[in-house]
């Protein structure tokens, strides 16, 4: 008998640290490489957080007493940009994405390692660097949206740093898109068949392709923007005959599809924690799956959405309406498909269910504005007004960081082999869901009242209820203690979970927890039915 | 099961009653002061009900389970291996895509009533040209009306808006139109992109170097309203206020004549 001698096995197992060094070294195993991403995006999160609270102090009173005007503008873009690029993107994407793909089609690592640490090494440089920006000249002050002629005319060097940054942090996620349509497709463990993967499996391959196809449009569109900063060319300048329009149909080519790559994920997510938690098999396979690659289809083409109001001809606004509301279709269909796997199943309710619950309802609230909004005349009025804040926080933290939360406690016992502490995540959730509401829900009234976005001043009679939206951030930033203080009891003494403590049927729980480096002792196990509950498994117990 | 079906009935009659109750007696709008706003309220209306029709429904379909299937403490092993039921997901397919199909097409009737859908027109004896494109809007005048509209030139720029009375000769920072009249206005900026927002008329429409963009409005109720620019134009954004008035004719007529250059004859 022969034994074959992988070459790259043994180089990495000789050069890869062991322990916690391994999180700060060039590491190729996906796991660490999951946990980096999280890790850090959690970080960028508090910054952001950060940024968020001094949003929320400076809009208590409606006079601009805080911080500068200017400056409120660079914490406004930064807020929005960090959130985005460097918390929620990298967090659904790569964090989950690299610790649970490989195990659900049975690899034992990414197919591409090294592409995999590179997408990931080129975050915290180009995090920090935006970050930095606000020392050197003041950070970008034209919003995230970053429109010409205000992002050509704000000081410079700010705005080029946020341009190179976000051209890294999409190069990083095009990395990371194509890592997993190629593990999806070709690194399936032979016998397993594409209908038989994990929810999330699916949920990744739509939005991977949705990152390669629109990112890069994005990262063209912001090299043009750079050219008439630091060139004087004038694609974007009006001043030089440049079209400011043509750039908000560009920049919408990524960045509507990039509202489904943050959420796609979030859905697949959810998709494996509920079945585990309620013992029940997902309610609708098929129709999931297919309700997945509409939204990544009708996702492409409703971009011009959110230019109802800057120059679109009559008949382009119907059909992007059109397009846009029928987007609710297949995300109704996912809805409709979780309520019917919570009904008659045995659920416990625990700090990952109530996330994920909190995340159904708040997200249904978040598409229903959705709706409104994707009608012309409706949006007409309340475009870049704090209705659209509410809208998206609905769907981006009330949704995503939802179903983050809910993920962290879902997985911790798989990563660490350790629980989080129960009592402490419902306290966490409570806070959390209390303190979002409380701070989002009042500033759909502001909006319909007369109170634009992206303002550090505002008309005194709406004090009162800038206030009660500023308490709720207040409860949102108290929630991250109780969740911070169980992180750090339960690694170093939480409770031991086992391999398996949720008896959960998907195949990263069918391993040690934590896994070994390559995943499985033996071969990987072929998991038909990875949401079996109620099958065998009930008669075995 | 009979049972069922009517605690069913039930509380599917209660959630539409709520919702129709709370659509018809909570007010989430600011006054209506244009022929835009009743509109535009109605549609506020329908979509305020039937979202909270679905939210209300979701909510208390996720609390109920939450509450009825949860795990009792005596309780070991898996709820129902059920994996799906074709005619429910498509029963749950159809119906949603008649509502968005239903609210989109009503959309669109009530857009075509705010204007939105006609040809854009402007008139301004200070045109240069005919041919000059203007670039989006909404308009509610047909060509035939155009003469009797008050056309005003707005120009918007860091952090300011200038009305321009190209009758009268003269600019003023705040605008004063009379009440049920047309009003139509050419807006173009000077500088980075604007807006011009006025909530109680329910509309707005960016002000674009470059390109300029129609808005054309009827004020229906006397009072002095807002105009709030909604797109970020640099620090100062939210000091970029103006107001307009909307007066009686003759108190228009008073301050227009008050304002009024005389022509120059060289």
């Amino acid at each position: 008998m022969t034994i074959s001698i992988d070459p790259q096995k043994t180089n990495n197992e000789s050069l890869q640290p062991k322990g916690w060094l391994r999180y700060f070294s060039f590491s190729l195993d996906h796991k660490v490489i999951g946990i980096q991403y999280l890790v850090c995006g959690f970080l960028f999160y508090l910054i952001g957080g950060t940024l968020a609270s001094a949003i929320r102090i400076e809009l208590a009173s409606p006079m601009s007493d805080f911080m500068p005007r200017d400056v409120y503008n660079q914490v406004l873009t930064l807020h929005g940009t960090i959130m985005i690029f460097l918390w929620i993107v990298p967090v659904v994407n790569g964090a989950f994405g690299n610790y649970l793909i490989p195990f659900y089609v049975g690899a034992r690592d990414m197919a591409f390692p090294r592409l995999n640490a590179v997408a990931f090494w080129l975050i915290p440089p180009s995090g920090l660097m935006l970050v930095a920006s606000y020392f050197i000249d003041g950070a970008a002050q034209a919003g995230w949206t970053a429109y010409p002629p205000l992002s050509i005319t704000t000081p410079q060097s700010g705005q080029i740093i946020w341009i190179l940054s976000v051209l890294l942090l999409g190069g990083s996620s095009i990395f990371g898109g194509i890592n997993f349509i190629a593990t999806i497709i070709k690194l399936r463990r032979p016998g397993l068949k594409l209908m038989q993967l994990p929810m999330y499996c699916w949920a990744m391959l739509g939005t991977s392709l949705l990152v390669v196809l629109s990112t890069p449009v994005l990262a063209g569109t912001l090299i043009l923007l750079s050219f008439d900063i630091i060139a004087n060319t004038g694609f974007f300048n009006p001043v030089l005959g440049g079209n400011v329009v043509v750039y908000q149909h560009l920049f919408w080519f990524y960045s509507h599809p990039a509202v489904y790559i943050m959420v796609l994920p979030a859905f697949g997510l959810v998709s494996e924690i509920l079945p585990v938690h309620a013992r029940k098999p997902l309610f609708g396979y098929t129709t999931m799956v297919f309700s997945i690659m509409g939204i990544v289809v009708l996702g492409l083409v409703v971009w011009a959405h959110h230019m109802f109001t800057s120059g679109t001809p009559p008949w382009m606004r119907l059909f992007f309406t059109i397009a846009t509301a029928f987007i609710a279709v297949p995300t109704g269909i996912k809805f409709f498909n979780w309520v019917a796997t919570l009904w008659g199943g045995k659920i416990s309710i625990n700090s990952a269910m109530l996330f994920s619950c909190g995340f159904i309802i708040n997200f249904v609230f978040g598409g229903i504005t959705g709706v409104a909004l994707a009608q012309v005349p409706f949006d007409i009025h309340v475009h870049d007004t704090y209705f659209v804040v509410a809208h998206f926080h609905y769907i981006v933290y009330g949704g995503t960081v939802f179903i983050i939360f809910s993920s962290i406690y879902h997985w911790f016992p798989k990563v660490t082999g350790k629980m989080l502490n129960e009592k402490l995540g419902i306290l966490h959730f409570i806070i959390t869901f209390i303190g979002f509401n409380l701070c989002f829900a009042p500033q759909h009234w502001l909006g319909l009242n007369g109170m634009p976005r992206r303002v550090a001043e505002y008309d005194p009679q709406f004090q009162f209820v800038n206030q009660i939206s500023s308490l709720g951030a207040l409860l949102m930033a108290i929630s991250t203690i109780p969740f911070l203080i169980n992180v750090f009891l339960s690694v170093r003494d939480g409770k031991d979970a086992g391999d398996n403590p949720w008896n959960a049927l998907t195949p990263e729980w069918l391993t040690s927890s934590p896994p070994p480096v390559e995943n499985w002792e033996g071969e990987a196990p072929l998991v038909e039915e990875p949401y079996g509950y109620g099958k065998e498994i009930s008669e075995q117990k | 099961m009979l049972n069922k079906n009517i605690y069913l009935i039930l509380i599917i009659s209660l959630v539409f009653a709520i919702s129709f109750w709370i659509g018809f007696n909570v007010n989430l709008l600011p006054a209506e002061a244009s022929i835009n706003a009743p509109i535009y309220d109605e549609l506020f209306k329908i979509l305020f009900i039937i979202g909270l029709i679905i939210f209300i429904g979701m909510t208390i379909a996720v609390i109920y389970s939450l509450f009825k299937f949860r795990k009792r403490n005596d309780q070991i092993g898996d709820g129902i291996a059920l994996e799906g039921n074709l005619s429910l997901e498509i029963v749950w397919t159809i119906i949603p895509s008649i509502i968005v199909l239903l609210i989109g097409l009503y959309s669109y009737n009530i857009y075509d009533r705010m204007g939105g859908m006609k040809e854009l027109n402007h008139n301004h004896e200070m045109m240069s040209s005919n041919t000059e494109k203007i670039w989006a809007g909404i308009s509610q005048t047909s060509d035939n009306e155009i003469s009797k509209n008050l056309s005003i030139e707005v120009s918007a720029m860091q952090f300011a808006f200038l009305f321009n009375y190209p009758k009268g000769n003269f600019i003023s920072g705040e605008l004063h139109v009379p009440v049920d009249q047309k009003v139509s206005m050419k807006m173009e900026s000077k500088d980075v992109i604007h807006a011009f927002w006025v909530p109680e008329f329910r509309i707005k429409q960016d002000i674009i170097p470059g390109q300029p963009t129609i808005l054309n409005f009827t004020p229906t109720k006397v009072g002095k309203y807002p105009i709030i620019c909604a797109e970020l134009c640099g620090p100062y954004h939210g000091g970029m206020r103006a107001s307009i008035v909307v007066e009686e004719e003759s108190d228009y007529n008073e301050w227009f004549n008050k304002n009024k250059k005389p022509e120059v004859n060289l």
